[in-house]
């Protein structure tokens, strides 16, 4: 192993070079003769006393998961105070995000709110303008919903081609939380909405005011005033006190640090929803109000970051796939480029506008693979190619890229970011 | 629905704010606290408010406040975004989409400039700046003349020219969307590689484990207050839009900090400082405490000429924490 035994911390990169090597069947062998050290050796941790229970307060991940964490492109963005980092997908399973691991997109940095000092306004065309603190939302009925939230650029650096190695990077713009909170309508309720009120405008505490319009439609429908992430007080990077789900819808919409809701008759056209968050065609016209996630889904184990360690043999290919319509009753597997296919095993819970887990158990006979998944969604929806993408929408759509992406696999287990014919 | 929220407001007028049906919670909203709070703007001017602002004085206000980030004219420093230019290029290979070029409404620059920008200095501005910022940015897309004033009288009939080529989502009506059953089997005669991102090799290395090793190392010997430089830490955040400091930090539009107490003016490699500055730093000037305290507190009275657009920490425990903290990021 390359790594020093004082560290105790196993880099990403000795990790693998140790996995590759120890995945030919002559290293197990080596190992069972001699007899197995991690057998025969009195280990410190069956010895001697560990920590007790007040040693970590608030619980973290073992030494030996360091790596295990949310990373960024630093050449994405001008400074990483309005930036993006991507979810660790290919060391995720189930179908639940740890709330430390959700991916962060921010505009003017982490805003630090106070919930003595947290305050919901509700006005525009209402009956009674009001003003709640966290207690009075505190008093409404609760509701929980697993939700995922996509970022409507998630896989948005691949329109040109591939161009991110990891999973991470391509797809690792959602995460899938256990929301706690109170539903918007519940709370429009309370202060009246006039007849004449047909969109809503959510508006964020921090420096960047956050704003976009969401038609009340929407709002009335399944829209949540959320304050619980995974059972927990939302992170301050995910909206602390308080935040607004718009399931299924992008990301962006999603405001954080929820300070204001204006109901008004037309919508606002900001800045979110104008320069950004508008699909640009081929033809130069631009779509606008996208807010629907198609269905989507990727593979995330093998991928780049996560390479096949145990050569040739019994293996688990698994991945993620999610719809902003509903659920996914199916996903089909590849493994030779879209050739040919098999249904994947879903797994897990089948929740609406949930990410969904699913596996495909096979015997890998150690030649290259390259591998596909394809996602339907319980509308009948069907997840495109890229190609098929490429021909209604050109390249400059930045957004809403939810093309099959493909992985190729050498004979080591190495995987490769690829499109294929 | 509406029918029924008609009928509750109806009874809260004679009851009072808890009307039948409702929870009652929460409290009236004040018209001022609305105020506070309401300053969205829309296409059609509804929320914008009097006043008025020239090309010449918004010229001045960018140079000042914008250009750092986003040019003198508003063709973008490093990737920060370009606001003016790129007319015609919306069907190019790589479109530039600016306010002339993509934006279909004015009010979404004055309310965005109003509510979110200077970065890092948001709602700073007072709503004539806005005009005439708004003002400048349309001469800077070649939108109006030099003498050009902008007000709440003009704006709604001052037009961009890429109003009209946005659409409503359609994905739906397109190909991509029928539904269908797919092939299952023998559904291409061949499968060739295309792209490979390893060609491109942009992808980030990461290092996790290297990282922990040295925040490990730096706590090990503290120079400084460390209480008080975490507060400094949170004084930083008004910094952090121009300045970085720690393991890794560049210039961007101000130099970086890292060392910064006790080191000679004007002495990062490769930024280019104000003339003020330099000649300052020609006099042999150090970044003491006291130096980085005065100018700290009134940038601009301290080093006249300075390109720092911050206008200064008035309170001194702020000072005093920043200046900590900016000694604890020695290396």
């Amino acid at each position: 192993m390359p790594d020093s035994p004082k560290s105790g911390l196993t880099t990403r990169r000795g990790f693998l070079a140790a996995g590759l090597a120890a995945g030919g069947a002559g290293a197990v062998s080596a190992a069972q003769a001699a007899g197995d050290p991690a057998i025969l050796e009195v280990k410190p941790w069956a010895q001697e006393l560990g920590e007790g229970v007040d040693a970590r307060p608030y619980g973290s991940p073992s030494e030996h998961e360091a790596h295990v964490v949310r990373r960024n492109v630093p050449w994405l963005t001008a400074d990483p105070v309005s930036s993006v980092n991507f979810t660790p997908l290919h060391e995720l399973d189930g179908i639940i995000t740890p709330n430390g691991l959700c991916f962060e997109r921010h505009h003017a940095g982490i805003a630090e709110l106070d919930p003595a000092e947290y305050r919901l306004m509700i006005n525009g065309l209402v009956d009674r303008p009001l003003v709640f603190t966290m207690q009075d939302l505190l008093r409404f009925p609760r509701v929980n919903k697993v939700h995922f939230l996509e970022c409507a650029a998630n896989s948005g650096m691949e329109w040109r081609g591939a161009q991110l190695n990891g999973c991470q990077f391509t797809h690792g713009m959602i995460h899938n939380v256990m929301y706690t909170g109170v539903m918007l309508r519940d709370i429009l309720a309370e202060a009246g909405v006039k007849t004449s009120g047909t969109w809503l405008l959510p508006e964020g505490a921090d420096a960047s005011a956050m704003t976009r319009s969401i038609p009340m439609e929407k709002a009335l429908d399944d829209c949540m005033v959320a304050f619980k992430m995974n059972g927990e007080a939302l992170r301050p990077e995910q909206g602390y006190p308080v935040r607004l789900v718009v399931p299924g819808w992008e990301g962006n919409m999603w405001v954080k640090w929820l300070r204001r809701i204006e109901v008004g008759d037309q919508p606002w056209h900001h800045r979110e929803e104008t320069s950004k968050y508008t699909d640009l065609l081929g033809d130069g016209k631009a779509r606008r109000f996208t807010w629907e996630m198609d269905a989507k889904s990727v593979i995330t184990n093998p991928s780049p970051q996560a390479p096949i360690t145990h050569g040739p043999g019994p293996m688990v290919l698994t991945g993620v796939a999610w719809s902003g319509r509903g659920t996914i009753p199916r996903v089909d597997v590849s493994i030779d480029g879209g050739a040919n296919w098999v249904e994947a095993r879903m797994d897990g819970p089948s929740l609406d506008k949930s990410m969904h887990r699913f596996y495909h158990d096979f015997v890998w006979d150690g030649k290259p693979m390259l591998l596909q998944s394809r996602a339907h969604d319980s509308t009948g929806y069907v997840q495109p190619t890229k190609d098929a993408l490429r021909a209604v929408r050109g390249e400059n759509s930045i957004y809403h890229n939810n093309g099959i992406q493909t992985w190729y696999v050498n004979e080591q287990g190495v995987a490769e970011n690829v499109e294929v014919s | 629905m509406s029918k029924f929220l008609k009928a509750t407001a109806v009874i809260a007028l004679i009851a009072g704010p808890a009307a039948a049906d409702t929870l009652g919670l929460g409290r009236a909203a004040t018209p001022a606290e609305i105020a506070a709070w309401d300053i969205d703007i829309r296409p059609d001017g509804a929320g914008l408010p009097q006043g008025r602002g020239d090309v010449e004085t918004g010229e001045e206000i960018f140079a000042e406040q914008c250009a750092y980030c986003h040019g003198d004219f508003g063709e973008g420093v490093d990737r920060w975004p370009v606001l003016a230019g790129g007319q015609g290029t919306l069907t190019a290979e790589r479109p530039v989409k600016t306010i002339g070029s993509y934006w279909p409404y004015l009010s979404t620059v004055w309310d965005y400039v109003h509510r979110a920008m200077p970065f890092g200095n948001a709602q700073s501005l007072s709503d004539d700046e806005v005009y005439a910022i708004t003002a400048y940015l349309l001469y800077a897309n070649d939108l109006v003349d030099d003498d050009f004033e902008l007000s709440h009288e003009n704006f709604a009939e001052t037009r961009l020219p890429n109003e009209t080529n946005f659409f409503p989502d359609d994905r739906a009506e397109s190909p991509v969307f029928i539904a269908r059953e797919p092939c299952m089997s023998d559904c291409k005669p061949e499968v060739k590689i295309t792209a490979r991102a390893m060609v491109l090799d942009v992808t980030p290395e990461t290092e996790g484990a290297d990282l922990a090793d040295e925040v490990v190392e730096v706590a090990a010997a503290p120079a400084f207050d460390a209480e008080l430089a975490g507060a400094g830490e949170k004084v930083f955040k008004k910094c952090k839009a121009c300045h970085q400091v720690g393991e890794g930090a560049k210039n961007k539009v101000g130099p970086h900090l890292n060392g910064i107490v006790g080191a000679a003016l004007g002495a990062r490699d490769g930024f280019r400082y104000s003339k003020a500055l330099t000649a300052r730093a020609g006099e042999g000037a150090v970044w003491d405490e006291a130096a980085l305290d005065a100018f700290l507190t009134k940038p601009k009275a301290w080093l006249k000429g300075t390109k720092m657009a911050f206008a200064g920490l008035k309170k001194e425990t702020d000072r005093a924490a920043l200046i900590e903290y900016l000694k604890s990021q020695s290396q």
